[in-house]
């Protein structure tokens, strides 16, 4: 299962002969204005700071690659399933073929998928993990999310090191109809035999987590940890919206608002993440404890 | 508390019911005639034959949206109707322990030819009054909390579980977020992957995504041959990829959700027919299918293991999926 030439700092030759545009969730301009706070930051600042407003705090969205290498220890990284690719089992076609979506999303986010699987380590700890990919058809789940989720889960168990997943999508993905609703099934399933074994595994949301990734393994971790902020939710807002036609109340399916119902374990401001996502693996058992490595 | 077990009652006809419901009226009133002749008897039977060819015919070449309409039909028998045809000493069992008793979730105890079972299906209300208190059959929090206390209830005491599926979807609402309708789901996912006991799960209605699949996740699934499984309604695909919910027979069609679909997809093992017309023309007739169809999976269940049926299980949805990956390994499940 674990081949070198599948390494994400490898890449294969069919994604090199695609136009290699890492789309960033933040637009290339000189200056970047905060939504938040509507101050005009100069986005190299802003980068620098991990893509968080200096002056208010306001999360962007980060991009997947940037994510990793913040999270993930330098030089420790090694890409699985990269080669697992979507086949469009419908044969769906809305204004677009499905199978043109996927093209199209290939270009543009310069990902093979919605969501990237890899091994590596966080402050020396061995982990198994799975960032979603919100760039590429909006984090959906499919086929082949659902399957390489599963396949982290998997190798977390036979490694018997934590697991940990990085939400960031709409829900399910629509193109691919029950089959998508299946991966709900066949993650929590994976998670399932993890807490029997006892294998750590901790759910990170980020913005936003909602749909069938958030009614599934995103809501079924040891610790569910949270950027400030961030959406998550099982309905989307409009949805709900659409369903009672009442106006929602400020702050509703944020972060905050899970936290104060009981979802959320705690909320970690990017800067702090890493630290506190090592802490908590230390305290569960895996990897070496601070000061005994 | 006996369980009901009323007639089908007057339903609204579709329209694509209507042809074949016309010649019935006319048969019923042929019949209601007081003087019978050979003619008249002749004359009844030639129009019955017509009338099962054509329902014959109508049936064969329903369109997914059509299937979507019988689904929904509110003359359809929902999960109380067939627990009453098929469940002996039904009692109902209410509440999640927690926070509140759900009645969009019905859950009990009861037997299955005389199997000591666990019963769960969503409900839907047939009048105004009921389809408020039911909330449409669109379950909160609390009923899947419900749902997965029973199931542990079933697995202490080495009872099978039956679910019947009849959801639009988990309720979209301000309450049911704050109390975790994610969470609901997807603990109800990892209970039933779990569950040291057998599960037949059956699609009755309307399979409405995770809402449905909260009670969906079963050694063996079936599906009604009239009923539709998705993973977010024709309306909801409609108006976020047609752009416009009136598109909503087109999303139907390109998603996938009847049953001989569902079953070509590896989603489901089984279809269970319908009476002539749909099951909402013969609750009776129905429910003897079902309850048939349940035997022979429960017959195969009940001699394995815990362990065989949590490894069966986690096989069975381990292969979900569709996907090439590089390297030769095609996969369609
Ligand atoms: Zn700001």
């Amino acid at each position: 299962m674990r081949d070198p030439n599948l390494a994400w700092y490898k890449r294969g030759k069919k994604e090199d002969d695609e136009p290699q545009s890492e789309k960033r969730s933040i637009p290339a301009g000189v200056f970047t204005k905060c939504p938040s706070c509507r101050q005009a930051l100069l986005t190299a600042d802003l980068h620098k700071n991990l893509d968080v407003c200096p002056s208010c705090d306001h999360h962007f969205a980060m991009a997947t690659r940037d994510r990793i290498a913040v999270t993930m220890d330098e030089g420790s990284v090694v890409e699985f399933d990269h080669g697992v690719e979507s086949m469009d089992p419908l044969g769906f076609r809305d204004s677009k073929r499905y199978s043109d979506r996927i093209k199209a999303s290939r270009r543009s986010s310069g990902e093979v998928e919605a969501l990237i699987a890899l091994a590596g380590r966080i402050d020396g700890i061995e982990v198994e993990a799975g960032f979603f990919v919100f760039e590429f058809m909006g984090g959906s789940m499919g086929s082949v999310v659902g399957e390489k989720v599963t396949r982290v889960f998997e190798r977390a168990l036979e490694r018997r090191v934590p697991a940990l997943i990085f939400a960031s999508s709409g829900g399910a993905r629509m193109q691919e109809g029950i089959l998508s609703l299946m991966q709900m099934a066949k993650t929590s399933a994976a998670i399932a035999r993890l807490r029997e074994a006892g294998v750590p595994y901790l759910s990170i949301l980020l913005h936003p987590t909602t749909g069938g990734v958030a009614a599934s393994f995103s809501m079924l971790g040891d610790l569910h940890i949270a950027e400030p902020r961030a959406l998550i939710g099982f309905a989307g807002p409009r949805v709900i919206q659409n369903t009672i036609r009442q106006s929602l109340p400020p702050g509703f399916q944020r972060s905050e608002f899970l936290q104060a119902h009981g979802f959320v374990d705690m909320i970690v401001p990017r800067r702090d993440l890493k630290a506190t996502i090592a802490h908590a693996l230390r305290w569960l058992g895996a990897g070496p404890r601070a000061g005994q490595s | 508390m006996p369980t009901r077990k009323e007639k089908a009652p007057e339903a609204p006809v579709l329209d694509f019911e209507r042809p074949v419901v016309e010649l019935q009226r006319k048969i019923a009133t042929l019949k209601g005639r007081s003087r019978a002749s050979s003619d008249l008897a002749r004359e009844i039977r030639r129009i019955e034959e017509r009338a099962e060819g054509l329902q014959r015919r109508i049936f064969s070449e329903l369109s997914p949206w059509q299937k979507v309409q019988l689904a929904r039909h509110p003359g359809r028998p929902y999960t109380l109707d067939y627990l009453a045809r098929i469940i002996g000493d039904f009692r109902e069992l209410h509440g999640d322990r927690s926070f509140a008793d759900d009645s969009a979730m019905i859950g009990g105890i009861g037997y299955f030819e005389g199997i000591p079972v666990v019963v769960l299906g969503q409900q839907k209300g047939r009048k105004t009054k009921e389809k408020l208190a039911r909330n449409l059959g669109m379950v909160k929090p609390e009923g899947y909390r419900k749902s997965m206390r029973l199931m542990q209830l079933a697995a202490r005491f080495r009872h099978p579980v039956l679910c019947l599926l009849d959801t639009p979807g988990a309720f979209p609402g301000i309450d049911a977020e704050e109390r975790g309708q994610a969470e609901a789901v997807a603990k109800s996912l990892e209970v039933m992957a779990s569950l040291p006991v057998p599960i037949v799960s059956v699609v009755i209605g309307e399979g409405g995504s995770g809402g449905a699949l909260a009670i969906g996740v079963a050694d063996r699934v079936m599906m009604l041959e009239n009923a539709v499984y998705s993973v977010i309604s024709p309306e909801g695909c409609a108006s976020i990829l047609f752009r416009s919910d009136e598109r909503k027979a087109e999303a139907a069609a390109a998603m996938k959700v009847t049953a001989p679909e569902i079953l070509r997809l590896g989603v489901i093992d089984e279809i269970i027919p319908e009476a002539p017309g749909g099951a909402h023309r013969d609750f009776d007739a129905t429910a003897r299918n079902l309850a048939a169809a349940i035997r022979r999976a429960l017959d195969e269940l009940m001699p394995l293991s815990p362990q065989e049926l949590k490894n069966r299980r986690y096989e069975k949805y381990r292969r979900m999926g569709a996907f090439v990956e590089a390297g030769g390994r095609d996969r369609l499940s």
